[in-house]
């Protein structure tokens, strides 16, 4: 029973961690945009027209999600009625529950009871995750079919086509992680980023594998469908892609899965190419510093350090994809496949075969 | 597994997989194909496969699915008025499924009957190590020869599409 109240509890924190961070990343959005375009933002949001107070991130973060999910809820002629409303739901679905296999910190001990803080310790992790993230694919495809719009049709295909070829290249650069922290479960990936190289050095993930974390940042975005890889959505052409035909609710919904996904890419190079949850010489018991002294800590003091460590690192990867959003135009659409195919793809199978060779050597 | 739970996933399953050649529109036998593909993950999760069911999601439901449902969108098939579709189709579906029927009650009828006594599966069953132990040494050969068989298929597609282009 107890048990399963940690489990309850520990999955109910990821789920609304994860959903609140998403509204948080919308105004993040929206004033990182206008930090570089160099303009103020959105800085306010009269209430019922009469309260025009500069009530700043909350009013914000409040008043753009009443308004969506407010909004008249629109189905055109012709459209598929039932798919049209399952599509937003069918993308939501996966990406929600891909977070559970991400580890956000080691163990507390409360008493004599140890807690692994990871929603689902699970002996096949990494592919749970691939899994889940290509059925996000359905969403989109789905949406733009139902919407009964040449637009909304071009983008979903566009999506799917998008989506199928760069899981490749973010599984093969999976594989070389996994080849080399000899897991799939990424809490045993981010423990074994805690040892030292030398003695100073954090042995984390990006030291062994810098290739297939470019490879895997790159597939990544381009799997959360963001500029430079928004090609699905392609406003100046596609008006906006597979969600053109969508409003209110269900058009909210599909921007939230953006972001999700966004934040799935952040956790996931967080814990294998970063450390996890690791602060650096900080292990179960205290700082270990390379020059000999120990500070100990208790165990729910070292367990918040490695939270925040793991959520800092998140919300900084969260950060940069916003950031690269704003400053990259998006490719055109042979360009997005030939930088698949023809580069990401052979650049991760090599990266797999000498990745192999190091470890057959070594 | 119990006959509970054998049962709750095995009357949808055989919903959702009728559904896929019952339905007239396309999209929604791919969509009846996708269901039938995660039900039968669910089997493996319980029969303790973790990995097979996993990969299940990701080869079928997550690549394979996709596919279908690009080409069905690409080609944009609509759903067929019945009297259109031809005769000689639904002839050989009937042959083909009647035998098919035959082989599988055949099979049903040599597998031992009564209770099967419960072997306890060994510590380890169906994580990757313990899996892609049995595929590196016991099944090696077979597995080598299924991945050159798809790399033949790869290449006789890349092939195909040169040849028009």
């Amino acid at each position: 029973m107890a048990d399963f109240a940690i489990t309850f509890v520990l999955t109910l924190m990821v789920l609304l961690m994860v959903l609140n961070l998403g509204g948080v990343l919308l105004w993040v959005e929206r004033k990182g945009s206008a930090v570089l375009q160099d303009r103020i933002g959105a800085n306010r949001a009269a209430i019922f027209g009469k309260l025009p107070f500069n009530l700043g991130i909350i009013n914000t973060l409040v008043a753009d999600p009443i308004k969506l999910f407010t909004k008249e809820n629109f189905v055109p002629q012709g459209a598929d009625k039932l798919l049209h409303t399952l599509a937003p739901i069918i993308a939501l679905l996966p990406v929600l529950v891909t977070f559970i296999a991400i580890p956000f910190g080691d163990v507390l001990v409360i008493g004599d009871r140890v807690i692994n803080l990871q929603a689902a310790s699970l002996n096949v992790g990494l592919l749970y995750i691939v899994a889940m993230v290509s059925l996000g694919v359905y969403g989109v495809v789905l949406g733009g079919w139902a919407s009964n719009n040449r637009w909304a049709l071009l983008g979903g295909i566009r999506g799917a086509a998008q989506m199928i070829s760069y899981e490749i290249p973010m599984g093969l650069s999976l594989v070389a992680v996994v080849m080399t922290f000899g897991s799939l479960d990424l809490q045993d990936i981010a423990r074994a980023q805690g040892h030292l190289i030398g003695g100073w050095i954090p042995a984390w993930g990006i030291l062994y594998q810098p290739l297939a974390f470019l490879i895997f940042m790159v597939a990544g975005i381009a799997e959360s469908k963001r500029v430079p890889f928004d090609l699905p959505e392609a406003e100046s052409e596609l008006i906006s892609g597979y969600f053109t035909e969508y409003s209110g609710a269900k058009q909210a919904t599909f921007m939230l899965v953006d972001f999700i996904e966004s934040i799935i890419v952040a956790g996931l190079v967080t814990a294998m190419f970063f450390g996890g949850w690791q602060v650096p010489f900080l292990l179960r018991d205290g700082f270990h510093c390379p020059w000999g002294s120990v500070i100990s800590l208790p165990s729910v003091v070292v367990a918040l350090l490695q939270v925040g460590s793991f959520t800092l690192k998140v919300l900084f990867f969260c950060w940069l994809q916003i950031m690269i959003r704003w400053t990259l135009p998006r490719f055109r659409y042979d360009q997005l496949m030939n930088l698949s195919w023809k580069g990401l793809i052979p650049l991760s199978l090599g990266n797999v075969v000498i990745t192999a060779l190091l470890i057959f050597l070594l | 597994m119990d006959y509970v739970t054998f049962f709750a996933l095995a009357l949808p399953l055989i919903f959702v997989a009728t559904m896929v050649i019952v339905h007239p529109s396309p999209v929604y036998s791919a969509l009846f194909l996708v269901m039938t593909l995660f039900l039968l993950a669910v089997y493996f999760l319980f029969l303790e496969a973790h990995l097979v069911a996993v990969l299940q999601i990701i080869v079928y439901a997550g690549a394979i699915m996709v596919l279908f449902l690009f080409v069905i969108m690409l080609l944009n098939l609509q759903a067929e008025p019945r009297e259109q579709q031809r005769r000689g189709v639904h002839r050989a579906a009937l042959i083909g499924g009647g035998v098919l029927a035959i082989e599988l009650f055949v099979l049903l009828r040599r597998l031992p009957t009564g209770d099967t006594p419960d072997r306890a599966l060994p510590p380890g069953f169906g994580t990757v190590q313990a899996l892609s132990e049995r595929l590196f040494t016991d099944f090696l050969l077979p597995f080598e020869i299924t991945s050159i068989l798809l790399l033949v298929a790869m290449v006789g597609a890349v092939v195909l599409a040169k040849r028009q282009g």
